[in-house]
Order: structure tokens, then sequence, then C-alpha cells
């Protein structure tokens, strides 16, 4: 895998198809996991992820030579990756598995992104993805593709700056103390946070230009891959319903019911 | 996809602001160029137009998607599209469609001047005068009822240029705003508030003798053909109307309970629900199935009136009984539900009223049978 020519980016964007955020979520009756006869959208950090290779696009212009975005699904998928086309991706990559088999996991995932890097003759400077998907909140597909291919990450990003000429970027992530800024060379993975942007809606006349960008179909024969899951989902419950909680009067009465629940003060 | 996008765009952009349009009765320029900037201004014009490209059938998911979330946004889509737009794109010349059609698709809101004050169903009674002077009309008279007249920059004006040859002297003109098309007042109505609708006054308008659509004197013939296609575009709109206001009043069912149990689950409550489902899905067939026709090529005209005269009467049957079902909560402004059936009620007035409808579908029966 050679990074590509002088000054010009490719940009990879992995996207998933997931069950949408708004549908309310019911477990299957035998426990196995979730109904997913429901409203399946693109993930949203890969919404972001696609937006933000857009925005960069749009940023530094001839500088980035393609924005290719994939998916590994079902053939339902197609679907996704034409939202993504809508948006402003030049081409798509389908890995098409059955309808039948389970969800990919993210090392699957990784190893795949990582054969279909390998395969892009002009090479990938930049793969931006979300930093997890909706439905299983795995958050390891970026560092696991990052760490197999020897590449920099800067995940949870809610900045992005990228510097074509002298290929690198910076990178401001959301870390649990606050914001943390990085300078990485190319090239990188990127996994995205909910505050780097807010996606675009794809507008009627990028949806019919979508209908003519390439879309290459490929099996996981081709990469070499196999998706056979190494995980066993055992058993999928709901949370506990809520109880009602109480109403009180003024602070010592909040304290004497927060020592009653046996939550005590710890000297600092 | 195309129904998604809409559907994303009217919940999220539109939808917060509603409830606000709808009492200030006004539309706010962020939702028109919201619009235009989702290309749902151009749908079916040419991309060398600066449009979408899209098919008719696209326009009519869009309006529908459009009036879930808002009657009134949908209402100027409509009728920028299927009246303006249309109009330009079948009858207009290379010049004028290479003139008109980009500025419509991108910037400029178009409206459609036609009724007056003593000709509606009787449209081409209309007074409105056009006098040539050199290479000039110059255009006297008064529009009524005219919807997005306020924001509109673009006029498509029936006008006759001779009275003594009947209908057949009836123009259509396109003119701009600067010409001095003046705005004499604008209506405080029952629904589709946020929707302007005005009386417009024409004091010897001058407009170019290039600003003829379709020629002279054929006029009638194109508003015609065209209110045909509208009515289709209306009936999208009761359509979605009537679906946005189920969509809000039977997830409440749902959730309030008495007597132990959610209303929606007694049988009464169950079955009216299931009987507006039934009316929605039919009003649905009906509007889709004639604009499959008419993109077929087919004869349409007794389908696009029936479509837009069911899709009127369920739009306010269902949304009736949607105030019904969410109580008092229904009856209040904040939920919205009630908005609904105030804006359902102009379905079965304007762009052809019921009884003209039901009319013209007597016609075809009585032909077809006798």
């Amino acid at each position: 895998m050679r990074p590509s020519a002088v000054r010009l980016l490719n940009i990879l964007v992995p996207v998933k198809r997931a069950v949408d955020y708004a549908v309310k979520i019911r477990v299957n009756p035998e426990q196995t996991g979730i109904d997913l006869n429901v409203k399946h959208s693109m993930n949203p950090f890969d919404e972001i992820a696609v937006e933000e290779a857009v925005r960069i696009r749009e940023r530094l212009k001839d500088a980035v030579k393609s924005i290719k975005v994939v998916t590994i699904g079902p053939p339902k998928s197609s679907e996704t990756l034409r939202t993504a086309l809508a948006m402003g991706a030049d081409s798509a990559i389908h890995v098409e598995i059955p309808e039948s088999a389970p969800s990919p996991e993210p090392l699957g995932v990784a190893k795949a992104l990582k054969a279909i890097i390998e395969r892009q003759s002009e090479g990938v400077d930049v793969v931006i993805m979300g930093k997890q998907a909706i439905d299983d909140d795995a958050g390891q597909t970026g560092q696991m593709l990052a760490g197999l291919m020897g590449w920099a990450q800067a995940t949870f990003a809610s900045k992005v700056d990228v510097d074509a000429a002298q290929k690198v970027a910076h990178v401001t992530r959301e870390i649990d103390g606050g914001l943390e800024e990085l300078r990485c060379r190319l090239p990188l993975v990127v996994t995205t946070d909910l505050r780097l942007n807010e996606p675009r809606y794809a507008s009627l006349p990028n949806i019919m230009k979508a209908k003519k960008k390439p879309l290459e179909k490929l099996t996981p024969a081709d990469l070499g891959i196999d998706f056979t899951p190494r995980l066993e989902t055992i058993k999928v419950t709901e949370p506990p319903k809520r109880v009602g909680g109480g109403k009180v009067e003024n602070v010592d009465q909040l304290l004497a019911k927060l020592k009653e629940a046996g939550i005590t003060a710890r000297r600092a | 996809m195309l129904r998604e996008s809409v559907k994303r765009f009217a919940n999220e952009v539109v939808g917060p602001k509603v409830r606000e349009m709808d009492e200030k009765e006004s539309m706010e320029s962020e939702i028109i160029n919201g619009l235009f900037e989702q290309g749902l201004m151009g749908i079916e014009t040419s991309a060398v137009h600066g449009g979408a490209e899209c098919s008719f059938t696209s326009a009519i998911i869009a309006i529908e998607e459009l009036a879930k979330v808002d009657p009134s946004v949908s209402v100027m889509c409509d009728v920028h599209n299927t009246l303006v737009n249309t109009i330009l794109r079948q009858h207009g010349t290379k010049e004028q469609q290479d003139k008109w059609l980009p500025q419509l698709a991108q910037s400029k809101l178009g409206s459609f001047c036609l009724s007056e004050a003593a000709s509606g169903s009787d449209a081409f009674a209309l007074q409105t005068r056009a006098k040539k002077d050199g290479d000039h009309w110059i255009i006297n008279g008064s529009k009524m009822w005219i919807t997005n007249s306020y924001e509109a920059e673009i006029f498509l004006v029936f006008a006759n240029v001779d009275p003594s040859k009947g209908y057949k002297g009836i123009t259509c003109f396109i003119a701009t705003k600067d010409m001095g098309i003046k705005i004499a007042k604008k209506e405080e109505k029952l629904g589709i508030r946020a929707s302007s609708t005005c009386t417009l006054n024409f004091d010897d308008l001058r407009i170019p003798a290039e600003n003829v659509i379709g020629g002279e004197g054929k006029g009638y013939k194109l508003a015609i053909e065209i209110l045909n296609e509208g009515r289709i575009g209306i009936a999208a709109q009761m359509l979605g109307l009537a679906q946005g206001a189920f969509d809000k009043a039977v997830p409440y069912t749902y959730q309030r309970t008495q007597f132990g149990q959610p209303v929606g689950t007694f049988q009464g409550m169950a079955f009216q629900i299931a009987q507006a489902a039934v009316e929605i899905e039919s009003a649905r067939l009906l509007t889709y199935n004639a604009a499959r026709r008419k993109e077929e090529g087919k004869a349409f005209t007794k389908e696009a009136a029936m479509a837009k005269y069911w899709a009127s009467v369920i739009a306010q049957r269902v949304s009736g009984q949607a105030i019904e079902w969410a109580g008092g909560v229904g009856f209040t402004r904040e939920t919205g539900i009630e908005k609904f059936w105030r804006d359902s009620k102009i379905g079965a007035i304007y762009e052809g009223t019921s009884n003209i409808q039901l009319q013209t579908i007597a016609k075809f029966v009585q032909k077809q049978y006798s």
C-alpha cells in the first residue's frame, strides 16, 4: 500500500446501516436480540463522517481527489450508500453479505477495510468513520483499523483540519477531561464524535445525481475475509423498568433519603 | 430516498416553526430558502435549468410529505411546482424557459393569478384587461385569493386581450413584482394561515410582449390543462394532511389510559382509527393512480377530480376525528392537531370546489353511460 501522489487526498468513509435512532427498540421473544423489522438508516456518526469528508473537500477543493464510501451489509445497505453519494461522496463500494448473515463484528470489519484500502491503486490518506454504531455501541472498528494498518488514529474528533500540502491533520478530540489537540501525520484514521458537524440534507438534485455515481459490489471472498462471529450472544433483555421517585421538601430531607439509600459522602 | 429526504427536512426544519407561522399568519423566509436549497422548487425542472429533473410523482410525494408537517408549506411548494413551473415547461418558448425556469428553481417564488372577486369557479369570466401598446401590454385589473402572492416575485397573470372574443381572448402573461404589482390586501384565514393569500392590483402594469406565454388567446386552454395537474397536487396535500393528523393523534391514544387501558384500544376507538386508516389509504391510491395515469400519457381528468375531491373529504373527516381522539388535548392549539382540521377546510374550496369536481366526474359518467 502506497500513500497517494503528492498533495492529492483520497478519503475513505466506511458507513453502517443500523436501526434508526428514533425507533422504539423491542427485545425479540427468544431474547437473542432486538426486533430488526424496523426502520433502518445510516448510523448517525457515519453521517457526520460523510459530512466531514464533504466539508474537507469544500475547504481544500482540488486537493481532495476522491471521497469513497464503503459498507458491509445485506443488499438493502446499498440504499445507505446512495444516501452518502447524495450527500457528496464520489463513488461507493458495497461488500454484500446475505440478509440472513449475522452482523459483522468490529475486527472483521476492520480487516475488510484494510483489504479494501490495499485494493485502492491510488491509496487512501484519510479514513473518516463514526466513533461507534448505535446498534452495538462497540466503538472499536476505527481503533482496530489503525492498529492493523499501522496508521495514526485520532478518535472522538470534534474538529478536523487537514493540511494536504504538509500531509498532516490537526484534530481536536473530546476526552473525559476536556479537549485534546493532536497533530497527526497522514495516513490517518479519524473517528467522529457528535459535535464535529451537523450533516446536510440530501437535496433533490443531488439525490438524482447520486443515481449515476459508480457503486462497486464485492463479496467477502473477493477480500479474502471471513466474517464468522467470534462472539456468541447469550441473552438480551430489557433494562429493569423505572420505578417512581419521590419528592423532598428541603436539603435535610434529601440528605436523609440519600443516607437511607446507603449513599454517604466521602472526604475528598 | 426522496421521500425520506423531504420527510427529514419537513420534520427538522419546518416542524419547529409550524405553530409560530400559523399564529403569526406569516411564512418564514428561512423556510422558503430551505425549500429552494433542497431543490424542492424545481422538482420537475430540467438540470440544465437548475432543477432536480425528477418525475411528476416525485413532486406529488414531496408535496405529500411536506403536508404531513405543514399544509401551508406544502401548498406553497405545490403551486410553485405544479402550476407556475409546469406552465413554463409546457408552454414557454426556449427563450422564456431559459430566462425564467432557473430563477424559479433557485431563488424566486412564483404565483398563479387567475381568480378574481367576480370569477372563481366561473374562472373565464375574468375581467382583468390587457391592451396592446407598441411592444408592450398594459394590464389593468385585480386578482383575488392568490396563493404565495405576498412573498412571490414572479407572477403568471391571466388577462383578456379582447373581451369581444369571450374566453378566447384570455392570455397568460408572466410578470415580476417590480413591474408594479401591488398587494392590496392579505386575507386573514381560518386555515393554512402561513400561506399568503392576497388581493393584487394591476394599475397600468407594463409587460413586454415577449412575456406572453403560450400565445395570445391561449390562456383558457393553458389554464384548464394546468389546473388538471394542480388538482393532483392538492390531492397530495390533503392526503399528507390527513396522514399528519392521524400520525399525531393515534400514538397519543395508545398512551392515554382511562379506566385502566389505553383509550385507543377500546373497540369503538379502534374501529374509528381503522376506518380512518382505510380512508387515508383510499385517498392515497386515488392520488397515486391519477399521477401514474398522467405520467403514462393517459387521460386523467376524471381521476384527478376524484382524487382531489375525495382527499379533501377524508382530510376533513380524519383531522376532525383526530381532535376527538386526543380529547381536550386535541382541542388546544399546543399539540397542533386542531390546525390540521382548520387547514383541511380549504381543500373543498380551492383549485376547483368540491361541487365543480363532482360536476366534472358526473359529466364523465353521463358520457359513458348514456
